[in-house]
């Protein structure tokens, strides 16, 4: 068909001067050279499309949706285990607030208690020392009422023997004691 | 291949076809159908940049993707979605081949828009018999699946039984007219954009329109990077379409 074609320059599509004439796309004396090579060219891609690429691409994205798959799954199963151990940490937190309470308490208690005690001894230091007091300033008061007995006995003989007088000193003795009563 | 223009503005020459000639690889002979042409390498870069792609960017088989890989694997996905979502999930067996088709026209497109390259799915030789593989499977599918039922496709039984004779022959117009619609879509559009390409390139000999004629060529290369997915989106889509009209021939 494409015999009468006999050179770049001569030929029923191509004129003289190496241009085309009308359109190349209708010279049908280029058909069958386009066809066959057109056919060669599909059969090789669709070969290499359905043999290679294709099989490979399709694993290949199957094979990615797989683990896509399998790595949610592994984050939710991730994210229960965190949440458990949130519930578990919240938990302990729990109990070791009231584990401190508890020890809280019983230190205030305990002291509390000391504290009781130390109080007690303190009021009954407090009061044996006052009753001591007390009786130390009432032996020194009945010493001084002696005293001022003497005193007002010799003070009286001195007197009576001052008047003249020769004082008895027994009835000096009753005088001043009545004297001390009155 | 270039737009030539001998010497001054008044002789301005475009050559905006001549991009599109097939020639010989090796020497100025016949070009007979097994000989090596410009189609054949350009096809051949074509099919190494799939290999590249899906082949080569996947050898690793990360779980965690490379680039490449990343790309290969969007590109799978975006075919497999719209076999399943357009064509449904029975049609996942033609998923290689439309794959195929994709992966080609998309690398073709691409490809064509190197500067001076030849770009095959310009060339109706090429997206002809590509839509009339996808006519052939699609009406041997249909009628293989669904046997006579397939038949349903054209005598829509939801309208008026009057009009169900005309509709018939519209739907058999329409159905045949598909592969036509088909390939030109995808040809027309690739070779008009790179025609006007160089028309636009051929301006560019008069120095007071350059800067406006590069300004024009970089638009016009911006809109046919577009083009060349959009038509290799198309083009599979309509093939999903027309698949599922095989599968599900009922309104």
């Amino acid at each position: 068909m494409a015999t009468e074609t006999t050179g770049e320059t001569a030929g029923t599509c191509v004129g003289v001067d190496g241009s085309a004439i009308g359109m190349p796309q209708l010279c049908f004396d280029w058909w069958p050279n386009q066809i066959f090579w057109l056919l060669l060219t599909l059969v090789v891609i669709y070969f290499v499309l359905s043999r290679i690429a294709l099989p490979r691409i399709s694993a290949v994205l199957a094979e990615r949706a797989g683990t896509i798959t399998n790595d949610i799954a592994a984050a939710e199963e991730l994210k229960q285990k965190a949440k458990e151990a949130e519930a578990a940490y919240e938990k302990a937190l729990a109990d070791a607030r009231a584990e401190a309470q508890r020890i809280a308490g019983e230190t205030k208690a305990e002291i509390q208690t000391e504290l009781d005690a130390e109080m007690a001894k303190a009021d009954a230091e407090i009061a044996a020392r006052t009753a001591e007091s007390e009786k130390a300033i009432a032996e020194i008061q009945a010493n001084a009422m002696d005293s001022v007995k003497d005193v007002a006995k010799d003070v009286a003989k001195d007197v009576v023997a001052a008047m003249g007088g020769k004082a008895d000193a027994r009835t000096v003795t009753a005088a001043v004691n009545a004297r001390m009563k009155g | 291949m270039a737009t030539e223009t001998n010497g001054g503005e008044s002789s301005l020459v475009f050559h905006p076809m001549d991009q599109f000639i097939v020639e010989p690889l090796f020497g100025n002979g016949p070009i007979h159908w097994y000989t090596p042409t410009n189609v054949t390498l350009w096809m051949a870069l074509a099919v190494i940049g799939v290999v590249l792609l899906l082949v080569v960017g996947t050898r690793r088989r990360a779980i965690v993707p490379s680039r490449t890989q990343s790309v290969a694997e969007l590109a799978y996905g975006f075919i497999y979605k719209m076999v399943e979502d357009v064509a449904g999930k029975d049609a996942v067996g033609f998923f290689p081949y439309i794959m195929t088709l994709f992966m080609f026209i998309v690398f073709a497109n691409f490809l064509g828009l190197v500067p001076t390259a030849f770009t095959t799915t310009s060339h109706f030789a090429v997206t002809v018999v590509l839509a009339l593989a996808v006519f052939l499977t699609v009406t041997i599918v249909g009628f293989v699946k669904n046997g006579s039922k397939f038949l349903g496709l054209f005598w829509v039984s939801s309208a008026p039984l009057a009009l169900r004779p005309i509709l018939a022959v519209i739907e058999l117009i329409s159905y045949f007219v598909r592969p036509v619609s088909h390939s030109i879509r995808l040809a027309g559009n690739l070779m008009a954009g790179h025609a006007v390409i160089k028309v636009f390139a051929g301006f560019a000999a008069i120095a007071l329109v350059s800067p406006l004629s590069v300004l024009a060529i970089t638009a016009m290369y911006g809109l046919e990077v577009l083009v060349s997915f959009i038509q290799a989106y198309v083009f599979t889509i309509l093939t999903c379409v027309y698949l599922k009209d095989a599968l599900h021939p009922s309104h």
